[in-house]
């Protein structure tokens, strides 16, 4: 709780955001929508700490000997899967939601260090396809810019059931956004709010997906790898309904994951922490005998190498990075921050990507605003961003005597907090105990 | 145009699809009979080439799904999502379609001759559906363009959320959705239905008897005193 100068208590119930919440939709008589992932405080990877090697373990060298960070993914069916260098992927981000030359910049940056970019909703842009070697293509219920030709064009495909800022929720793109191009990618007037179903127009459970699975898989010969995407709710269940369903790759979003444009509301209060998911979708896999078989991507929130690292030793075999890479392109940069203000934002705060004024030329289709943003410095500063992030966890890896970081387990972890320990079943530190098991077990 | 007939009981769904996708259409026919379907799945899709297959009997899920080019007819019934997300060419379903037919399709044309079920038409993309019979209930839900054309009735919550799509019904609808009103058929929209109908090679309903339904626009864009409308 805060006091003021003169000792008057704040409150912790009405602060002051919450305070400025309620005048503001009394003022404008519409909930708030906003981009970025949750602000509020969750459990999280930074409530884990490696073991380090030990008496009983035997580190690396770090500067000589090698640690490996390649990954296949969609080995289960899939005839041409999916080979990356590292493991930490770029998630999907609309073109509509962000500007053409971000989406290049995705491309070129996933491209120079060998991995993957994702399209969005609206379809695939001939600029990110020509800047990714490896494009996935997703498969949204809007099924807008959707087309066979772009299917075959994909390096992967993945159907997106929901995404961890608002699992069960559709898309919306503000009329603000939505230029002539996009427009006609998505077959809509201009200028109109864009709303994006929450359900699939062909099908509705996991029957149904098997069969349009095999669908995709028929019109594309077999070849592309299929993900599945899930938003982290009942994420044990949705992770064996995805495998039987016949997924190559299952892709867990997190509650932290970001949004281009959700209600406020939606993104702080549904869904669960990537924490808890990333073990009750490994629980899953194990338990159906399919981990490292059916491949685990986890996203939401992942910022640094030891956020990758973690999650792997929680068994992920990659990882997915959305909200990073905007600021890597340079999102809420201070050299920004006379334009925030005049938006009466700042540096580390905007998060109005649905309003399509972003002065780092990111979350706009204004053509002049997304001039500012040269691709090919995005892509060598996201190339860079991702190049540290590896480094950062080979180095934890090699630490704990590991030779490439898919052999980092969850015995090289332990929890510094009960939450995180009950949630990601690693024993609080300094003991052999988590919530939920018995004494000793562990 | 030589004629090859496949026969489903005998030759696997994937060996299929593979012939249909790798033609050389300078030495290999460009007429397929499809025979015992026996309502096996996703038959025929992702077809690119204008060869023409005539499926003899019932057909699964997403029958023609993604179509380009191609001329199919199904000579009996077919499962949810024929035709879905089809880009070009035409789909003949002789029987009655399931629900989602021709969802999110971008253009061609889909002929159904006996009813289609729930969401005929849903996100439809451009293109062209005539159903000689009925539709189910949320049919052109969400629907952004092209025709949706029912010599039957229609069931509730027609057209619920639509964009630029038009549906033109010369029964009954049940109830209109969110945003979707009855709007003016003009002379244009008569000609419209009447060389649709034409194309489906239905002579016996007059285009005079449609009603069109469209747009209000309305809710476009969100409007907090609409709120109760959604």
């Amino acid at each position: 709780m805060s006091t003021n100068e003169n000792g008057m208590r704040e409150s912790d119930l009405f602060d002051r955001a919450t305070i400025h919440e309620i005048q503001r939709a009394a003022r404008e008589g519409m909930y708030s929508i906003r981009g970025f992932g949750a602000k509020r405080k969750l459990p999280h990877f930074d409530d884990l700490l490696f073991l380090g090697a030990s008496m009983s373990r035997y580190p690396l060298e770090g500067y000589r000997e090698k640690c490996d960070t390649d990954v296949i993914l969609g080995s289960r069916f899939a005839k041409k899967p999916i080979h990356l260098k590292i493991p930490i992927t770029i998630a999907g981000m609309s073109f509509g939601a962000l500007s053409a030359n971000a989406k290049e910049a995705l491309g070129r940056g996933a491209t120079a260090v060998g991995t993957s970019t994702t399209t969005g909703d609206g379809g695939m842009t001939p600029e990110e396809r020509l800047s990714s070697k490896h494009l996935v293509y997703q498969i949204l219920p809007s099924r807008y810019g959707m087309n066979p030709d772009d299917l075959r064009k994909a390096d992967a495909l993945e159907i997106v059931v929901g995404q961890g800022a608002k699992p069960g929720g559709g898309g919306m793109l503000l009329g603000q956004k939505i230029s002539d191009r996009v427009a006609e990618m998505r077959t809509l007037p201009a200028g109109i709010d864009q709303r994006s179903a929450c359900r699939h127009p062909d099908w509705t459970g996991p029957d149904d997906l098997t069969i349009k699975i095999n669908e995709l898989r028929e019109i594309t010969d077999w070849e592309k790898p299929i993900y599945v995407k899930v938003g982290a709710t009942r994420t044990y269940y949705d992770t064996m309904l995805a495998v039987k369903s016949g997924a190559d790759v299952i892709v867990v979003d997190g509650m932290q994951g970001g949004t281009g444009a959700t209600q406020d509301i939606f993104i702080e209060h549904v869904g669960i922490p990537t924490l808890p998911a990333v073990r009750l979708a490994v629980e899953a896999l194990q338990e159906m005998d399919m981990h490292r078989k059916v491949q685990l991507i986890i996203s939401g929130g992942i910022r640094n190498g030891a956020d990758v690292a973690k999650a792997m030793a929680m068994g992920a075999d990659a990882v997915a990075i959305g909200t990073g890479a905007l600021i890597a392109l340079g999102c809420n940069s201070p050299e920004h921050e006379e334009e925030y203000q005049k938006m009466g934002t700042s540096a580390g705060f905007y998060d109005q990507y649905q309003a399509g004024q972003d002065p780092a030329g990111i979350t706009t289709q204004d053509e002049k605003l997304g001039a500012r943003l040269d691709p090919e410095l995005g892509g060598r500063r996201l190339a860079n961003y991702l190049r540290t992030m590896t480094l950062e966890a080979q180095t934890l890896a090699r630490a704990c005597g590991k030779s490439h970081i898919r052999n980092l387990e969850p015995e090289d972890l332990v929890a510094t907090t009960l939450e995180s320990a009950a949630m990601a079943k690693i024993p609080l530190c300094g003991t052999s105990w988590y919530p939920g098991c018995d004494q000793g077990t562990f | 145009m030589g004629t090859e007939t496949v026969n489903l009981l005998d030759t696997e769904l994937r060996a299929l699809n593979d012939r249909l996708h790798h033609l050389d259409l300078s030495k290999d026919p460009s007429h397929f009979v499809v025979e015992e379907p026996r309502g096996k799945h996703n038959i025929a899709c992702g077809l690119t080439d204008e060869i023409v297959v005539d499926i003899k009997g019932h057909a699964g899920y997403y029958c023609a799904g993604m179509n380009q080019r191609a001329t199919l007819t199904i000579h009996g019934n077919c499962g949810i999502g024929v035709a879905e997300n089809m880009m070009s060419g035409t789909v003949r379903v002789e029987g009655s379609a399931s629900q989602s037919a021709g969802a999110t399709g971008n253009g061609g044309l889909l002929i159904v001759n006996g009813n289609a079920a729930a969401r005929c038409g849903i996100s439809m993309k451009g293109i062209d559906i005539v159903v000689r019979g009925s539709v189910g209930h949320l049919s052109a839900f969400m629907a952004q363009a092209g025709n949706l054309v029912v010599c039957g009735d229609a069931g509730d919550s027609l057209g619920d959320s639509i964009y630029e799509a038009k549906l033109f019904v010369a029964g009954s609808v049940k109830s209109l959705g969110a945003d979707c009103i009855e709007k003016e058929m003009r002379p244009e929209h008569l000609k419209t239905v009447g060389a649709l109908l034409e194309r489906a090679g239905i002579d016996d309903v007059d285009p005079a008897s449609f009603k069109r339904y469209g747009s209000a626009r309305k809710l476009y864009n969100f409007d907090i005193d609409n709120a109760d409308k959604y």
